[in-house]
């Protein structure tokens, strides 16, 4: 069975063909450009992931702090990892590259801050 | 009367003009300023909390606060003064900058050359003749995302995108994950002007139907948004009677492409370029007022930052030159739009040039399996094949100085050979 998929690693976006047996496993991939190609066809047919982007709001400040999953995250804890960070109390000062939760639900991810707050 | 005296002033401290401030100085420009009217530098990157960023500049992907974040620690590693919260109100010919802030009130800056790094803005509603009543929830989607990712507030619950641009794409994501309805993005073009990335990770990701050869074509609510009706358009983009679809919606954002604002060199005598909309420049990125030079959106429209830090590179160099006195031979080639082509930079290219130049442009449609040439007159001087063109994605062609020499005609022509 074979299904199209567009890359998500750069701008490119290669339109690649992936072939997958009759039980859904991966075999191959063909139009991918770059070897990043091919290890996101594997990882998008067999658990999707992605980096989650987010604001968290900061105690006395009215600027949300910006904040970043470390590593893709599953694609179905999406939901979940955004319900965390409703509920996640921060106080400046915070610096850019501080973690604000280490593994958020057990993943490999931790919440990252992507700026300074002073 | 004069404030100040210094070498180079730089308008915006966004990724084009931190990185302009940053090539004069290394460049040995030590009397330079970059002036800022948001109360921070950054420029937009502050806003666009996304991935994505810096893949071709740094061989890793970071979030626009991250990716501002090192030009900024490169500027004050450098020592170079940014002053925010200062708003410049006019640029002279003669580069006579008077600016305004809440520490110096009024102040004249005199400068021997300035570059302009202002960016770009949004199409408003009022540009897109879109009809209906003027009611509240309608915004452009930047600046919705300035609400949600600096404010921190939402601007709806139940929204509708018009326009498929990167903002509009990634605005459809960070509403749905702040807990938003995001009914559709609707799309007047057959196809979206977005990066492909962004409709797989953006919109499909969330089962966000994109409706494409659709356009707004009602807007009601007497305060608030109450509702909009979207209908099909034809090829000629009218809409087609009957193909009417409704949705309750609270907010409206567009995402309906950006203008580079240029005010400010309009101001100064700098000639815009009808394709572009910003600044016609040599490829050294000078204007035609001798000592002004423009780079990144405010020159045109670009797709990724990453070539806004290059560009901007390059027209920080070109200004330091232009204040050391090294000046170049005024003699040039002029670059024509041909056929598929639109709003190439630069517009004029030095005879004499000694580096490889880029031009830029638009394709004006999808074009599959083709080739970019330049030509002067008859002769065919390059030429670069691509699978497909877009008029989402900038193409680039470059230009070496051996294929400049030996040439009679004045004039380049790029255009897009389709089999």
């Amino acid at each position: 069975m074979d299904q199209v998929i567009t890359c998500i690693n750069c701008p490119v976006g290669c339109r690649m063909t992936v072939s997958l047996s009759d039980t859904g496993e991966f075999l191959s991939v063909t139009g991918n450009t770059c070897p990043r190609g091919a290890v996101y066809a594997r990882q998008e047919c067999t658990l999707p992931k992605r980096i989650i982007t987010a604001v968290i709001p900061v105690e006395g400040c009215r600027m949300p702090l910006s904040v970043k999953t470390s590593v893709p995250v599953p694609k179905q804890l999406i939901r979940e990892v955004m319900h965390e960070l409703g509920n996640t109390q921060i106080h400046a000062p915070v610096r850019a590259g501080q973690i604000i939760i280490h593994h958020v639900l057990n993943t490999e991810a931790d919440i990252v801050a992507t700026r300074t707050l002073p | 009367m004069t404030d100040r005296n210094i070498d180079i002033l730089v308008i915006g401290a966004g990724p084009a003009g931190l990185a302009a401030a940053i090539a004069a100085r290394e460049a040995g420009i030590t009397s330079l300023l970059v002036i800022d009217r948001e109360k921070e530098p950054g420029g937009i990157l502050r806003q666009c909390i996304h991935n994505g960023f810096g893949l071709h500049r740094f061989k890793e992907e970071l979030t626009g606060p991250e990716y501002a974040q090192r030009d900024i620690d490169r500027a004050a590693e450098l020592g170079i003064p940014i002053e925010c919260s200062t708003m410049v109100l006019s640029v002279s010919r003669d580069h006579l900058v008077t600016c305004v802030s809440p520490v110096y009130g009024i102040q004249r800056i005199q400068a021997k050359a300035v570059i302009l790094a202002m960016g770009c803005r949004e199409r408003p509603r009022g540009a897109l003749c879109t009809p209906g009543t003027r009611c509240a929830g309608i915004y452009s989607a930047g600046t919705a995302q300035r609400f949600v990712n600096l404010e921190g507030f939402m601007p709806g619950k139940r929204v509708v995108i018009l326009g498929s641009g990167d903002i509009g794409l990634i605005m459809a994501r960070r509403m749905t994950l702040q807990g938003a309805k995001v009914l559709a993005c609707v799309e007047i073009m057959p196809y979206s002007s977005g990066l492909n990335r962004n409709i797989v990770q953006c919109l499909q990701d969330y089962n966000i139907p994109l409706l494409l050869s659709h356009t707004v074509t009602d807007i009601r609510g007497l305060h608030r948004l109450e509702g909009i009706t979207v209908s099909e358009v034809d090829q000629n983009r009218k809409p087609v009677p009957g193909t009417e679809k409704h949705f309750a919606c609270d907010t409206l954002l567009l995402s309906c492409g950006l203008i580079p604002e240029n005010e400010l060199s309009l101001g100064a005598g700098v000639s815009l370029s009808s394709a572009t909309s910003g600044a016609i420049v040599d490829e050294t990125f000078e204007t035609n007022v001798p000592g002004i030079f423009a780079c990144g959106n405010v020159l045109h429209v670009h797709d990724l930052v990453d070539h806004v830090s290059a560009e901007s590179y390059k027209a920080g160099c070109s200004a330091a030159s232009f204040v050391l006195n090294r000046h170049s031979e005024d003699s040039y080639f002029s670059v024509m739009d041909g056929d598929g082509v639109r709003g190439t930079v630069p517009q004029r290219i030095h005879r004499n040039v000694d580096s490889p130049v880029d031009l830029m442009f638009r394709p004006a449609g999808v074009y599959r399996n083709c080739a970019v040439v330049v030509e002067c007159g008859n002769i065919e001087i390059c030429r670069k094949k691509a699978q497909i063109f877009t008029p989402g994605e900038m193409a680039l062609i470059t230009l070496k100085p051996e294929h400049l020499r030996n040439l009679d005609e004045n004039i380049l022509t790029v255009r897009i050979e389709r089999n």
